[in-house]
């Protein structure tokens, strides 16, 4: 055996575009994200939760709308319960953002990737670029799934059309949340680079830190809450009727939890750039 | 080429690397030596810009690493901790790393073929043996036929046919004219693979020489083994001659202190018949173990900043 057919590669990359560009680092984390059965399974995960859960509350609660209290039929809100998949979702994509690139780092791999790419931000722009996409394509099929199978099961009893108010944008709005959502995570994971911490940091900040607030008051919790990543997130896909008077509008709602990702971005580029791998 | 000036790392007030300067040439196989915990790992990592150092630069071919459009084809690198995702197949975990550079997918059937892994090449990474490993953490350093290769103990795990492939296979690349950086604990397969050395040991140098000055260097002062008929009288000629003579077997003599010309002149002299006269040359091993160890008791010892003189 020769030792390395050396002369044949080397010819032949003199004439070829050499390089790591910003595409082929899209391309490179593209293959990672679908060459791994934890990532194929969490984002399957994600997206059946999002086209069934919310069809099977829908169904549930028609059956069992004669013994419903008259308050309850009229108060009951069938574009957001056909969504209710989003809790599921936003669980199963957090924690897979936030896996994206620990598992690199617990792994090694972070060093062969930083090796590849020395400029690291664009490996950082490539995962957070990769798997916002992917969210907010699958979400969004996952989430007009709920919606159209979901009509016509509630549609006896409560009227659920695309052409209502507030329909389009919470059903894409739900899309643009999740996929920003998946930035904030990716851009949590790079900042905290153990699965552990991240994943327990992501679930305390959107799922136990609500529920904390909560039970501080009244007062305090309607001057704080609206204000949290999970509520700010929440504004653009639930409709205004079911937010309470002291959440803030959906799309500056939406602005908000940009920010909040944004800043969350900037420390962990800054970070990954500073800190030995 | 590799060249390191006056680099530093230091952890909080952990110094790992201590002004560490040298440079390994193109066109043959430079060993990396020194202790556990000398700084091996660390320098190699700041060659490949994993870690910044506190001071002081590293350049390949004249450029930081992280100055390269193309790193891949510049710096092939495998280091110490295997650097892949363990869920990921061989192929897909260098199909990874090819798509960074644009390399085409027939380069990643060719190096998973170089290295022996193309009939495991579809199966997950966790479930090779650590000698597979190593033999994938070779293919992503070959992957972009890089004019110089950096390993960190490539051998750890393989079998004696591999272990022997990895030696041809980095005098074949030093022969191209490539630069060869390893580092390695075994002092035998060092012996056999490299050419020049760089000898640390708690983040300073120690030598940075070819391997026979090493050891020549090593051996002077080392035993020399006469064998005579006449042992008695040569012992009692040597010792007049202010040598040392040990003997652990009738009518052989290890002689310290002078050399075999000095013994034949002797044993002439005084008309003695000598059988055997053979110098002593210590090993690879023995070299390292008494250089590093005078090297690390001599640092220990000083307190002066300006001890980098100890270089041999």
């Amino acid at each position: 055996m020769s030792a390395i057919n050396a002369s044949p590669a080397r010819d032949s990359r003199a004439g070829r575009n050499l390089g790591v560009t910003q595409f082929r680092v899209l391309r490179s984390e593209w293959a990672k994200l679908w060459s791994l059965r934890s990532t194929r399974w969490s984002i399957a995960v994600a997206f059946i939760a999002m086209a069934v859960i919310g069809v099977i509350v829908s169904a549930v609660n028609m059956s069992r709308w004669q013994s419903m209290t008259p308050f309850d039929r009229l108060h009951y809100d069938a574009l957001d319960l056909s969504l209710s998949g989003v809790d599921f979702a936003q669980l199963a994509i957090g924690v897979l953002g936030v896996l994206v690139i620990t598992n690199e780092y617990s792994t090694g791999m972070i060093r062969s990737s930083f090796m590849a790419v020395p400029r690291r931000l664009q490996v950082l722009w490539a995962k957070v670029g990769v798997f916002g996409a992917v969210t907010f394509v699958l979400i969004l099929i996952g989430a007009f799934i709920a919606f159209f199978v979901s009509a016509p099961i509630v549609h006896a009893h409560v009227p659920l059309s695309i052409s209502q108010p507030h329909a389009v944008r919470a059903v894409v709005g739900l899309a643009l949340v999740m996929a920003v959502l998946a930035v904030f995570c990716v851009a949590l994971g790079a900042l905290i680079r153990n699965t552990a911490g991240g994943i327990a940091t992501f679930a305390g900040v959107f799922f136990v830190l609500p529920g904390i607030i909560e039970i501080l008051g009244t007062s305090i919790h309607n001057s704080i809450s609206p204000y949290l990543p999970s509520s700010a997130a929440a504004t653009l896909y639930t409709a205004q009727s079911a937010a309470g008077d002291h959440s803030l509008s959906p799309w500056g709602g939406f602005a908000l939890f940009c920010g909040y990702t944004l800043v969350m971005l900037a420390a962990s580029a800054y970070l990954l750039r500073k800190r030995d791998a | 080429m590799i060249e390191v000036h006056e680099i530093a790392k230091r952890y909080g007030d952990k110094v790992a690397v201590d002004g560490l300067t040298f440079t390994v040439q193109a066109g043959a196989v430079t060993g990396f030596l020194g202790p556990n915990g000398a700084g091996k790992s660390t320098t190699m990592r700041m060659i490949v810009g994993l870690d910044a150092p506190t001071s002081g630069t590293a350049t390949v071919n004249g450029r930081p690493y992280s100055d390269f459009r193309a790193p891949l084809h510049e710096v092939g690198a495998l280091l110490e901790a295997r650097a892949i995702h363990t869920g990921r197949s061989g192929y897909n975990h260098l199909r990874a790393l090819a798509l960074t550079h644009g390399i085409p997918m027939s380069r990643v059937t060719e190096v998973l073929k170089l290295v022996g892994l193309e009939d495991v090449a579809r199966k997950r990474v966790g479930s090779f043996s650590l000698g597979m490993g190593q033999r994938l953490g070779i293919a992503s350093a070959l992957l972009g036929d890089p004019e110089t290769v950096i390993l960190d103990e490539p051998i750890n795990g393989l079998d004696p046919e591999g272990i022997r492939w990895v030696r041809n296979l980095l005098k074949s690349l030093a022969r191209e004219g490539r630069t060869v950086f390893l580092s390695s604990h075994m002092m035998s397969e060092m012996a056999l693979t490299a050419e020049r050395l760089v000898v640390i040991g708690r983040g300073r140098l120690i030598a940075d020489t070819t391997v026979d000055d090493f050891v020549r260097q090593a051996s002077i002062g080392a035993a020399v083994l006469v064998r005579t008929p006449d042992a008695t009288r040569l012992r009692e000629q040597l010792l007049t001659a202010g040598a040392s003579v040990s003997s652990d077997e009738p009518g052989v003599l290890e002689v310290h202190g002078v050399t075999s010309e000095q013994i034949g002149a002797v044993a002439h002299a005084a008309g003695v018949t000598l059988y055997e006269l053979t110098p002593q040359e210590v090993s690879l091993e023995d070299a390292f173990m008494s250089t590093t160890n005078q090297a690390i008791e001599y640092q220990a010892e000083t307190t002066d900043e300006e001890d980098v003189e100890l270089i041999a």
